[in-house]
């Protein structure tokens, strides 16, 4: 069997260098093409008409007039008469027209009628929401009351982290072209090797039939795996107008309202334990939405797993809301908010200092030693001993600093994932993988193992990704491409440089196995006297390139050493409070993060720090607010559903723990775990601040006024 | 200070045709919308009103003039990528507040989804497209490179351009003038720490050589 291991630390000559990304000069000269920027000659553009009622029954649809408007192509009902509508923003019919004026235009002059029917579409008040709350059943471990009993200290609190939507930039949809038996279909996703037979399976044809391409893809963060109905009406639309490619991407209001969104969670929590900070016992009753579906109960308490005594209760709340889909580690965010916001407020009940109460539950934990660590490590990086001070008591004036933590853990074991590489007569290489990069470095990780792998500069290898006609790679969910598509490569790139040693070997007079390929070279191991150049070796293959695949078989992985799964983190959020204004601005926020083997720090670093950027956007100004009057979506738009600006995030000081250790567990996904502690650290730093919980986040100015009145009245 | 920022930051130009423009012209709010007062103005409208029919205009884009039919109801945005096909600039919030569609209208950052395309005639418009000729790199992009700040790389044009507009007139910001500068510009995968750095880097590359490209 060939040796895949990665090479030793010190002999990498790529990996483990910080190499900027090599798809950034085409990104930031504005020549990188994302599907919705594709223009042809003959394109139609099409829209979506949607319900503005929460939850209606559509009782008559009249699309005569639209279809008789000169430019329209094609109209489509989704929706027909009889159909009960579960959301505002409900797709009820298509159209496709020769400018995107005009299809909008044809929307508006589609009749619909519609029975209006009751709707719920708010959770934050479990009492309120009538006959839509379904409880999971009771969930005991130990002896709750007893421990409650006998405990020494008992803390509870109420804390809701809202739903947020994934607002990526580039909207969802599709350039798409059904002529005859072949669809073109140029999506924005993170699944290019699946999302076709997605559509197939919509469509009922075959999925030969589909071909996928996608080069630049403009942020999906969960919410892009599946073709959608806009991909499937897209392509019908197409068919109806003779084949002619349709553009159709999402409108930013409809995106907010139905194209993503990440469930609500909220509890009461009861925690008891010592005085001396152990916990002993938790009970928690907490409910959620992530749409008509209801929601499921967050895996709290979050890493602290293993508290002897539990009870927990948890209800599904269903809302006519547009439906939930993974939102950056799923679940995780809310857990670790709920856990940490009630660990702090068990520890100020107990008079401790929260480092002190988190170090002293380790054990409740799957990685004691890994948190032990990082707690000291992100202590000291943000010079916790100065700077903490007992809740509340942060001195006079109106502007109050404080500290909190939050924690994070997450898998990311490298997906299943084929790399096929070929090895020119004339020295070229190219590496396929049907794979997608979302902007996490993808297109650059594949180049740098190539090169290791091959001994070439990271410029000598081609990277072909975003088609589904290259061999089958996992979707990019789960922080699992690093791992999948950096073994597949390695592999596959072990495997084609197997097959060159054989054809070189005779010219070196040494045996296959006996070589080694460094520097631009293929040698005698530790012999570069005896060695050829990368492109005269490639000329022994004649007129015939070499084509061998790699594959990550994830059952198989973690015995090649090549990647594993299964991190742990601790985030330390320094926040000023104004208490006049009740406005939250993040000091410096530190991440110390476990991690693997980081083939380029540079774009790692740039995943954790977009993690905490997005998370301190989530914990201080994303909200879906729905209307319950008229059952909408209130901020379906960018201007008031607020996202973080450049100067809103402080300064994030990043921690990757790269040692030699570490770096034996083979790559490990790193885009989700910095997101998980974020909310709750911030959460914990603003009570630490104002001496008084908010128990809700996003921690806006009201929010933090209001909790300010509660401890003053 | 970020909401403030967000719409303060960038000194947008006063196009004489927006659509809130429009709706200021025509003596009413935005209440009226649904009143049917609109249409009614609109109707009584002088003559030399423009549409609703497509009109044929000039965009002088990049120091080079093309001329197009567009309704006059089409965004500069619009016109640029779908018309031109210059796709540097992107539509993300259609509605004037993340900043991906940012071109330099005559000299100053504006939105592209904000301005109509009619009323974007006579003026140079500056898209990224013409930052620097194909191959090559603006001192901007290249920092952008340089200190990773971009990810998916949808909300990249926009910043770039933003960029350029604010070093133009600030060729030595502070790092708070800096985040008054590109306040108008949002990033969903959090790359500001990055982006931040960028800016500093460009501005002391545009000092020392120069707006050239490398």
């Amino acid at each position: 069997m060939p040796e895949y291991r990665w090479p030793p630390m010190e002999k990498r000559r790529w990996m483990g260098k910080r190499i900027s990304r090599l798809d950034g000069p085409a990104k930031s000269s504005g020549r990188a093409k994302f599907s919705s920027d594709k223009v042809a000659p003959d394109m139609l553009y099409g829209a979506v008409l949607t319900s503005p009622y929460a939850h209606a029954k559509v009782t008559s649809i009249d699309t005569s007039e639209a279809e008789r408007m000169q430019g329209v192509t094609a109209v489509r009902v989704t929706a027909p008469a009889g159909t009960e509508i579960q959301w505002a923003g409900w797709e009820i019919a298509w159209v496709s027209a020769t400018s995107e004026e005009l299809a909008r235009d044809a929307i508006r002059k589609i009749k619909v009628s519609y029975e209006v029917l009751p709707h719920v579409v708010r959770e934050e008040d479990p009492g309120k929401v009538g006959n839509r709350s379904k409880p999971a059943g009771e969930q005991v471990t130990g002896d709750p009351d007893k421990a409650f009993k006998e405990a020494e200290v008992i803390s509870e609190g109420q804390y809701g982290i809202p739903v947020v939507t994934h607002c990526t930039f580039e909207p969802h949809g599709q350039v798409i072209a059904w002529k005859g038996d072949q669809i073109e279909y140029y999506p924005s996703t993170q699944a290019v090797s699946d999302i076709g037979n997605d559509l197939a399976r919509q469509l009922k044809i075959p999925a030969t039939q589909v071909h996928v391409q996608q080069e630049h893809m403009g942020g999906g963060f969960g919410s892009k795996f599946p073709s959608d109905k806009w991909g499937a009406e897209a392509a019908q639309l197409s068919k109806a107008s003779g084949g002619r490619p349709v553009k159709l991407f999402l409108e930013r209001a409809i995106d907010q309202q139905i194209a993503g969104c990440r469930p609500s969670h909220f509890a009461k929590i009861k925690v008891g334990g010592k005085k001396d900070g152990t916990i002993t016992v938790w009970e928690s009753q907490s409910w959620s939405t992530g749409g008509i579906g209801g929601g499921g109960m967050p895996p709290i308490p979050y890493v602290f797993t293993q508290i002897p005594n539990r009870r927990l209760n948890h209800m599904a709340i269903s809302l006519n809301t547009g439906p939930q889909r993974a939102w950056r580690a799923p679940n995780h965010p809310q857990a670790s908010f709920l856990t940490c916001s009630a660990i702090d407020d068990f520890a100020a009940k107990a008079g401790l200092d929260p480092l002190v109460v988190f170090e002293k539950n380790l054990s409740y934990t799957a990685r004691p030693e890994v948190y032990a660590f990082q707690l000291k490590k992100a202590a000291e990086l943000a010079e916790w001993k100065k700077l903490w001070h007992p809740r509340g008591d942060s001195g006079k004036g109106r502007i109050k600093r404080g500290l909190g933590i939050g924690i994070n853990t997450w898998g990311g074991a490298g997906h299943a994932s084929k790399a096929l590489v070929h090895i020119h007569p004339d020295g070229n290489v190219e590496i396929e993988i049907g794979s997608q990069d979302l902007g996490t470095g993808t297109r650059t990780i594949i180049a740098m193992v190539a090169a290791e792998t091959l001994g070439l500069p990271v410029t000598g290898v081609k990277v072909k990704i975003g088609d589904n006609r290259y061999p089958q790679s996992g979707a990019s969910g789960g922080s699992t491409t690093v791992g999948g598509v950096s073994s597949s490569t390695r592999k596959g790139c072990v495997n084609a440089l197997a097959k060159l040693f054989e054809k070189v070997a005779p010219a070196l007079g040494a045996p296959a196995d006996q070589l080694e390929a460094v520097d631009g070279k293929i040698q005698v191991k530790g012999n570069p006297a005896k060695s050829l150049p990368w492109k005269v070796a490639c000329q022994k293959l004649g007129s015939s390139k070499i084509s061998e695949m790699g594959e990550n078989v994830p059952r198989e992985a973690p015995k090649e050493g090549l990647n594993t799964g299964g991190v742990g983190g601790i985030g330390i959020a320094d926040v000023s409070v104004d208490t006049e204004t009740g406005i939250v601005r993040i000091n410096r926020f530190v991440a110390v993060q476990d991690c693997g083997l980081i083939i380029n720090p540079k774009t790692a670093e740039s995943q954790v720090f977009g993690a905490c950027t997005m998370a301190i956007s989530t914990a201080l100004y994303e909200e879906r607010i729905m209307d319950p009057v008229t059952g909408r979506m209130l901020n379906a738009d960018m201007e008031h559903y607020k996202l973080a600006g450049i100067a809103d995030i402080g300064e994030i000081v990043v921690h990757l723990d790269i040692r030699p250790e570490n770096d034996q567990r083979g790559v490990i996904g790193l885009g989700e775990p910095p997101i998980v502690g974020v909310a709750g650290a911030i959460a914990n730093a603003v009570t630490n601040a104002i001496g008084v919980r908010v128990p809700m986040v996003p921690l806006t100015p009201r929010r933090v006024i209001e909790a300010l009145e509660r401890r003053s009245a | 200070m970020s909401t403030i920022n967000k719409r303060e930051g960038k000194e947008k130009a006063k196009p004489r045709f927006s659509r809130r423009g429009f709706l200021q012209g025509a003596g009413i709010g935005s209440g009226a919308i649904g009143t049917g007062l609109l249409e009614k103005n609109a109707q009584a409208a002088p003559a030399g009103v423009l549409g609703p029919d497509a009109v044929p205009i000039t965009l002088m884009v990049n120091g080079k003039p093309h001329k197009l039919t567009v309704e006059p109801r089409v965004t500069l945005l619009d016109a640029l990528r779908e018309k031109l096909n210059l796709t540097g600039a992107k539509r993300v919030c259609d509605r004037g507040t993340c900043g991906a569609c940012t071109v330099i209208l005559g000299g100053k950052a504006v939105y592209a989804c904000t301005v109509l395309a009619i009323d974007a005639q006579g003026k140079n418009i500056q898209t990224i497209e013409g930052l620097a000729p194909e191959g090559r790199l603006h001192p901007i992009s290249t920092a952008f490179v340089n200190n990773d700040g971009q990810q998916c790389g949808y909300c990249t044009p926009g910043m770039v351009m933003a960029a350029k507009a604010f070093l133009d007139r600030n060729p030595n910001p502070s790092l708070e003038q800096v985040y008054e500068g590109l306040a108008g510009n949002l990033c969903r995968c959090g790359t500001y720490m990055g982006v931040r750095k960028a800016v500093v880097e460009a501005a002391r590359t545009m000092r020392t050589k120069g707006g050239t490209h490398a």
